[in-house]
């Protein structure tokens, strides 16, 4: 392997001393690395610069969208909330009414049944009073009739015989006994 | 070179590094400059793609531009500088990452294979830059002996230790961090693309040239191997890209903060 190695020093013949630069690449090396900078500085970084602002700016006017969206939501929540409560307060009010008439209601309407039976009992009353005067007032001028009937029908037949006279006043007492019955039933009537 | 024949092996060392002009007689368009340039073109053509609508719903190309972007601006800016002063520093700070990453995985790409940084000039460069400007934004915010003062005297050191602490502070706040940024960055690429190279080539001798069936045998797991090897470059190509800017980051943040 020494025979590999050993011409290296021998080919390095002329000196080349790799510390010593080259004035062309020194010369090079400005110009391109201030090119370099100059492009980046004029060209690359304030668009790369702009489109991060240009970002910042969109994902926070996004966030600020959704903030006042939500603001909103919220307050549509808090109204249709606060609706939602005056509805349930309306409701529970109507039904209060509503309970309180109907209670009314039939307080009077139970006030005006009363009120109208005993009308009714009362008017049913007045009638009964008036029927039993008019049938008083009739039983007695029918009385007064039957008993003229019944005299005469003595002084008629008058001495045919016992028997004929009994019988007749039997017959006047059952005639009259019928019309005491008829009027009694008049009275329970009513 | 026909194959059966041994010939030399000669082993990919500094003198790789020292490449011809593309085009004869032009001697500063090398292959690093021509890669570099078309690392700016890519850079400057996808972002000016992506940015161009600087849409509120980004399409998939401003998202992964912003994905990009958001990577040195929020994790590398924001983090190390803190969120009252890092926009300043962005543009410098992508650009920085991009190109420096972009030039390494030229390490990688295949037909490209050559990490500008592997150069020191380029890396240089960026360190100069990056050491003018974490420098000059101190200065600005504290005036010459207010920011000497903020990066040479640590606070809750006692007095008689400050001829001690003064120049250890100055040589590794001041003097150090371009060197060992920019050797760091350099250091890692050329190591890495000669590996690649004593991998890659090593194994394409062994198999082609060497003219030894064991050493083929051995070549053609070289091979294997140096892919593994490209795989590993590509994982310190990224990682040094994002070490140089991180610690720019913390350098600008060091000098502007309130305290040491």
């Amino acid at each position: 392997m020494t025979t590999l190695v050993l011409p290296l020093s021998e080919a390095a013949g002329e000196d080349v001393n790799p510390l010593l630069p080259h004035t062309a690449e020194i010369i090079f090396g400005f110009v391109f690395l201030i090119l370099l900078a100059i492009a980046f500085a004029k060209f690359v970084v304030p668009r790369f610069e702009k489109a991060y602002a240009d970002r910042t700016a969109a994902i926070e006017g996004g966030m600020e969208a959704a903030k006042q969206a939500q603001a909103e939501a919220k307050a549509a929540l808090e109204k249709y909330t606060a609706q939602l409560a005056n509805a349930r307060q309306e409701a529970a009010k109507i039904r209060e009414d509503a309970r309180e008439q109907g209670a009314a209601i039939i307080a009077e309407m139970r006030e005006q049944a009363n009120a109208e039976s005993e009308r009714i009992v009362t008017h049913a009353r007045a009638q009964i009073d008036a029927e039993r005067a008019q049938a008083v007032a009739s039983l007695r001028s029918e009385v007064g009739t039957m008993a003229t009937t019944l005299a005469g029908r003595i002084v008629g037949e008058s001495l045919e015989d016992e028997a004929r006279q009994r019988r007749t006043v039997e017959r006047f007492l059952a005639e009259l006994e019928e019309s005491e019955s008829a009027r009694q039933a008049v009275g329970t009537d009513g | 070179m026909t194959a059966g024949v041994p010939t030399e092996f000669i082993a990919p060392g500094p003198q790789s590094f020292d490449l011809p002009p593309i085009i004869p007689g032009v001697d500063w368009f090398t292959k690093p400059v021509l890669v570099a340039a078309l690392s700016v073109v890519v850079i400057v053509w996808f972002y000016w793609a992506a940015a161009r609508k600087s849409a509120v719903v980004p399409s998939r190309l401003q998202f992964a531009g912003e994905l990009g972007y958001n990577f040195v601006r929020n994790s590398i800016a924001r983090d190390a500088i803190g969120s009252a002063e890092y926009m300043k520093y962005v543009p410098y700070l992508c650009g920085l990452f991009y190109f420096i990453l972009l030039n390494n995985v030229a390490g990688t790409i295949p037909l490209i294979q050559f990490p500008t940084f592997s150069h020191i000039g380029w890396a240089y460069v960026a360190a100069v830059m990056s050491w003018v400007i974490y420098n000059a934004a101190g200065i600005k915010k504290k005036g010459v002996w207010g920011y000497f003062k903020h990066q040479t005297m640590p606070a809750g050191v006692p007095l008689w230790l400050m001829p001690l602490m003064i120049p250890i502070e100055f040589i590794s706040n001041i003097l150090v961090r371009p060197i060992s940024l920019s050797l760091r960055l350099f250091a890692n690429m050329f190591a890495g693309h000669i590996l690649l190279g004593v991998f890659v080539l090593g194994g394409e001798y062994m198999v082609f040239e060497s003219g030894k069936i064991l050493l083929g045998g051995v070549g053609i797991i070289t091979f294997i191997m140096g892919l593994a090897i490209a795989g590993l470059e590509l994982f310190v190509q990224s990682i040094q890209a994002y070490i140089f800017v991180v610690l720019t980051a913390q350098y600008i943040g060091s000098a502007i903060s309130d305290e040491h």
